[in-house]
């Protein structure tokens, strides 16, 4: 019997450590940004509505911000909107937008049709803030703090769910406690 | 003369392959190092192509990215580091080396030394029994 004793062990040990390996590894696609507890990303883009206002993370500091990057190219972005509009009624956190990669006239015109959440949106023409902020695939959204550091990022659309157990408790952390 | 066509039709191909990136940089050891480097950076959106292979808009954007960089000076493992700051470790294709991951790269070695342990052992223990063998079995298609 005693012959059994190793391999058993070692095919236990195995079962265990691949198991904790499943339990352990985020969604599949889903990256984990580097991003994360660190300064948000400097960038100065022009506003799309006055092109001469020019947005910049330091001006927004002070409070939370959720900065969401979306195109009118994007069709997660649409189904999203939906919820950014009740985000925007909660009226707990204002959106920043980045028009990532997208033509100016068609954001307008998507933000007169569908409605706009926005605080104010940042025209991104180059990509190069995306990339800053490490964006792979609108829609992304980061919350902001108020020191500026980026703690918390959501990749594809912002649900119901995710602000419920992520945005929600981070802002306004006395609110869901006693409510 | 069907090979020869057949090599033509393949390097054909090729220049099709080549046309997702036709970026040419002056000096040909920069050029060198921007194919490179454009293999070894994961196109986040694709996420098993290289962004050297991918035509979609951010893997342009980052070749651009690596070409402008470059071109400026930095090196290639400055450019990789800048890459990975962003996007995280998931960019490089080739992982470097850290705390983190050394048991990756230290646990094939120590499964090799144990593996060759066990097959010490049971060699040991076979050849025991061979010495102890008085010699050929009867046959025992007798019984």
């Amino acid at each position: 019997m005693n012959r059994f004793a190793l391999p058993l062990g070692l095919f236990l040990l195995l079962a265990v450590v691949l198991f904790v390996g499943i339990r352990h590894s985020p969604d599949k696609g889903i990256i984990v940004s580097p991003l994360l507890n660190k300064p948000a990303p400097e960038f100065a883009l022009p506003a799309l509505d006055a092109p001469e206002r020019i947005v910049r993370p330091q001006d927004l500091r002070g409070r939370w911000y959720l900065l969401n990057v979306w195109g009118t190219w994007c069709v997660a972005c649409r189904e999203e909107h939906e919820m950014l509009l009740r985000v925007r009624a909660a009226g707990v956190v204002p959106l920043v937008g980045i028009d990532w990669k997208d033509d100016d006239q068609q954001a307008q015109a998507w933000l007169r049709q569908l409605g706009n959440p926005y605080e104010v949106v940042a025209v991104d023409h180059s990509g190069r803030t995306a990339i800053d902020w490490g964006v792979y695939a609108a829609p992304e959204t980061f919350l902001v703090s108020p020191q500026g550091i980026v703690v918390y990022k959501c990749t594809g659309e912002l649900t119901e769910e995710i602000w419920n157990k992520e945005i929600l408790p981070r802002v306004r952390p006395a609110a869901v406690t006693s409510g | 003369m069907r090979r020869l066509a057949l090599i033509a039709a393949l390097l054909g191909l090729s220049a099709l392959a080549r046309a997702v990136d036709p970026t040419q940089l002056p000096d040909p050891a920069l050029q060198a190092r921007y194919v490179a480097l454009t293999h070894e950076l994961r196109c986040m959106q694709c996420q098993n192509e290289a962004i050297a292979d991918s035509p979609v808009d951010l893997a342009a954007d980052l070749r651009n990215q690596v070409r402008e960089q470059l071109l400026a000076g930095r090196s290639d493992q400055q450019i990789r580091d800048w890459m990975a700051a962003r996007y995280g470790e998931f960019i490089l294709f080739r992982p470097r080396y850290s705390l983190r991951n050394a048991w990756l790269w230290g646990a094939p070695l120590v499964l090799l030394v144990v593996g060759a342990l066990v097959c010490a052992r049971i060699l040991r223990a076979r050849q025991a029994l061979v010495a102890a063998d008085p010699g050929p079995l009867e046959d025992d298609a007798g019984r």
